[in-house]
């Protein structure tokens, strides 16, 4: 049957399972989006593309399935670079599409001409230019394989706008995608796994690291499984929270930088370190000479290259980790580590105490207290977006995530802004399930004009603003190693309630901390999308913290109790 | 000390970009590179020399086995292995101390490939200290131009990269993993 490059496009995006899409139109997109009226997938029109890169990982964080966004050639596709980076740094299933200037106009410098495969060369798993009509429906089967499959990540394909108007003779076939040079499914042999159980079963301190390749992988079941079975501790990664019950008693919590302080001195104790994809990012480990000095360790990991690439591992494991561990676990016997667990409890006990949403109410809120109740309220349930800063560390710290893929942050690339977006994706993802976006007054604003879209397209999307007037994170380290010289830090905002009702959605200002609850339960029950503007404390920082280059029990506290009040 | 990696790669537009960018994004220096068609259609070799006191030579085959258009990568270093060097040397040369340099370029078993009045090219294939002796002995001639290829290389023996890609197809990890 005779078919456009444009309508090749759309049937092979609806065989991939693609049902919403979200894109921005331009010029050298047009017949892409001519050919989108007749399509069943679903176009969610954005504000700025980088709200459409963030979406489309939201979508794909909170489903496990490929995000797609489009967008034009030029502007349209470097605004979405940014999400790009997010996705490749996050590991985020994604595909991104960019119309590009018709082929023989390439290389002239053609009005809203870029070199976009040249610029995401270095922050794509593999990026394509099609210039040929022919080689769309290919391309676009080895995409979306390639994204999500072994370590996923951002694939980006930039089609010229005579291959999307092109017409040839085209029925579809499912050939596999040819790729002879990507062999992603490792597996480590026998001798290896034989090695790691013994270890496993002879070390008295073990500790599992959890991080987001639990999740990638699905392996949820077979760490609990494992955790269980050799009552092994699990400390998790910013991307690992709710890969492991967080209520579960051998759940302690996140690790490194702003990790709890028992976790880390129990990583510095341990004599064996389980890491389950995860990457010993530094903010996790803090000064690696120093990391977890008495701990043998083992790393189970899809992706070859993060192998010994931050910290020398006793034994690696190069494979899918669900696969893994299903092979491990009948070589597993159970095991005891009462002595250890109780050494780390009392660890936890002795930090807990200077938890400020422990301190009685001196008439101040705190973000804690906010996060805390949100938890409360939500029952742990929601699907809790962050942004990145302060607010996204409080909310690791106080929501406790016991479902998997219920905790969405940009963590690698830390990009602020995305928060607001990301959480749109995820709402497009989830539609039946609470969505709440946390994030400060800073990257609200960052992206605040997606708060159109989600009036657009009539989503739910709960809002929480953790407004402290500044640039927290930055201004907290410019508190501690900066003598306090805040510079470009104090930030002036719009009234963010009257941002929301001007969009037609709902805002609510909160300042006193009896005030938390009711505004929280006020914003689940309204049927539309609630912006809570929290007024909270001014110059709070985020406890404890690791500060870089140091070690990661070399942490800073909270100030005791009394000397918080007194100062506020 | 330097190393030497060879490459099996598609042979597509943007491939080299892609695996330079390897070396360029952790400011590995290169110090020769070649790219060349094998024997094989849609598959080109890639041989790239880069000095380890300067670069982390641990982490290129994994990066470059990352690259979905990288079909199998060899650190050569340490196997016996072949290398050679192409330098055409274009010379000032009279018709006075032609003969001199003629006879020089026979010692080092060079061939000139070009003649003029008062210049002359040499070809001279080896291994790059060879090479460099070379050009050393012509220095005091005058050299006006040189060019030279960058270093290929080849295992020796019976075994071959696109033998051993068929090998590494199922799982068998690049020897940087293999622990002890």
């Amino acid at each position: 049957m005779n078919k456009t490059g444009a309508q090749i496009f759309w049937e092979c995006l609806e065989r991939e399972g693609v049902d919403v899409i979200f894109g921005y139109p331009g010029g050298a997109t047009l017949p892409i989006y001519d050919a989108l009226v007749t399509s069943k997938i679903h176009h969610v029109l954005v504000r700025h593309e980088q709200g459409a890169s963030h979406m489309a990982d939201g979508y794909a964080r909170a489903s496990g399935r490929v995000g797609v966004a489009l967008a034009t050639s030029g502007p349209g596709a470097t605004n979405l670079i940014t999400g790009i980076a997010t996705a490749l740094m996050d590991s985020s299933p994604t595909v991104f599409i960019t119309g590009q200037v018709s082929s023989p106009l390439i290389g002239y410098d053609a009005f809203q001409e870029t070199d976009v495969t040249g610029i995401t060369l270095p922050i794509t798993k593999h990026n394509y230019l099609i210039t040929d009509v022919n080689d769309i429906a290919p391309t676009i089967r080895e995409a979306f394989f390639l994204a999500k499959s072994g370590r996923p990540g951002p694939v980006l394909i930039d089609i010229t706008k005579d291959a999307q108007q092109a017409t040839i003779d085209w029925e579809y076939d499912d050939q596999p995608a040819h790729l002879p040079g990507y062999r992603p499914d490792f597996r480590p042999a026998n001798s290896e796994f034989e090695r790691a159980v013994e270890m496993i079963h002879n070390a008295k301190k073990p500790l599992i690291l959890a991080g987001h390749g639990i999740l990638i992988s699905g392996a949820m079941e077979e760490v609990l499984e494992f955790a269980e079975r050799t009552q092994t501790p699990v400390a998790d990664t910013l991307l690992g929270l709710g890969a492991f019950p967080g209520s579960h008693s051998l759940s302690l919590g996140m690790m490194g930088m702003h990790g709890e302080a028992w976790v880390n001195k129990a990583i510095q104790e341990a004599d064996l370190l389980l890491a389950f994809g995860m990457r010993f990012d530094d903010r996790v480990t803090g000064k690696i000479s120093h990391y977890a000095p008495k701990a043998k360790k083992i790393h189970i990991e899809i992706d070859p290259s993060e192998i010994n690439k931050n910290v020398q591992v006793d034994i690696a494991l190069v494979g899918d980790l669900k696969e893994i561990l299903q092979k491990m676990l009948p070589s597993i016997s159970t095991v005891d580590h009462t002595e250890w667990l109780e050494e780390i409890n009392t660890l936890r006990g002795h930090s807990a105490v200077r938890d400020i949403k422990n301190l009685p109410d001196n008439g101040h809120l705190y973000a804690a207290h906010v996060i805390n109740a949100l938890w409360q309220v939500t029952k742990g349930e929601a699907i809790i977006v962050s942004d990145v800063g302060q607010n996204q560390m409080w909310t690791a710290q106080y929501y406790r995530h016991d479902k998997p893929n219920t905790s969405i942050t940009s963590g690698g690339l830390g990009t602020m802004g995305f928060g607001l977006p990301g959480g749109i994706g995820a709402k497009f993802a989830k539609p039946d399930q609470e969505v709440w976006v946390i994030a400060g007054d800073g990257g609200i604003q960052m992206t605040q004009a997606e708060l159109s879209t989600i009036a657009q397209e009539g989503i739910k999307v709960n809002i929480a603003i953790l407004n402290n007037g500044y640039l927290g994170m930055v201004r907290q380290w410019q508190e501690f190693f900066y003598d306090k010289r805040y510079s470009a830090t104090p930030m002036k905002g719009p009234d963010l309630v009257k941002i929301a009702e001007a969009h037609g959605l709902t805002g609510i200002r909160v300042s006193s901390r009896d005030e938390v609850v009711d505004a929280i339960e006020a914003a689940r029950k309204n049927p539309g999308t609630v912006l809570i503007d929290f007024k909270v404390e001014k110059e709070d920082s985020v406890y404890p913290m690791v500060p870089t280059g140091a070690a990661i029990d070399a942490m800073i506290r909270r100030p005791l109790p009394e000397s918080v009040i007194q100062e506020s | 000390m330097r190393h030497t990696f060879v490459a099996l790669v598609e042979d597509k537009p943007g491939v080299l970009n892609r695996v330079v960018s390897v070396f360029r994004r952790r400011t590995f220096n290169i110090e020769s590179l070649t790219v060349g068609r094998t024997h094989q259609e849609g598959i080109s070799r890639i041989t790239i020399v880069v000095d380890s006191d300067k670069t982390d030579v641990v982490r290129i085959m994994p990066y470059m086995y990352k690259l979905i258009n990288v079909l199998q990568v060899e650190d050569l270093t340490y196997q016996p292995h072949v290398n050679r060097d192409l330098a055409m040397v274009k010379i000032n040369a009279t018709p006075e101390n032609r003969a001199a340099i003629m006879q020089l370029a026979e010692v080092f078993r060079a061939r000139v490939v070009d003649v003029t009045n008062n210049s002359l090219i040499i070809e001279i294939t080896g291994d790059e200290e060879k090479i460099d002796g070379f050009v050393d002995v012509l220095r005091p001639y005058g050299i006006i131009e040189m060019v030279r290829t960058g270093i290929i290389a080849m295992e020796r023996g019976a075994s071959t990269l696109i033998n051993n890609m068929g090998e590494n197809q199922n799982y068998e990890l690049p020897i940087e993993f293999k622990m002890a």
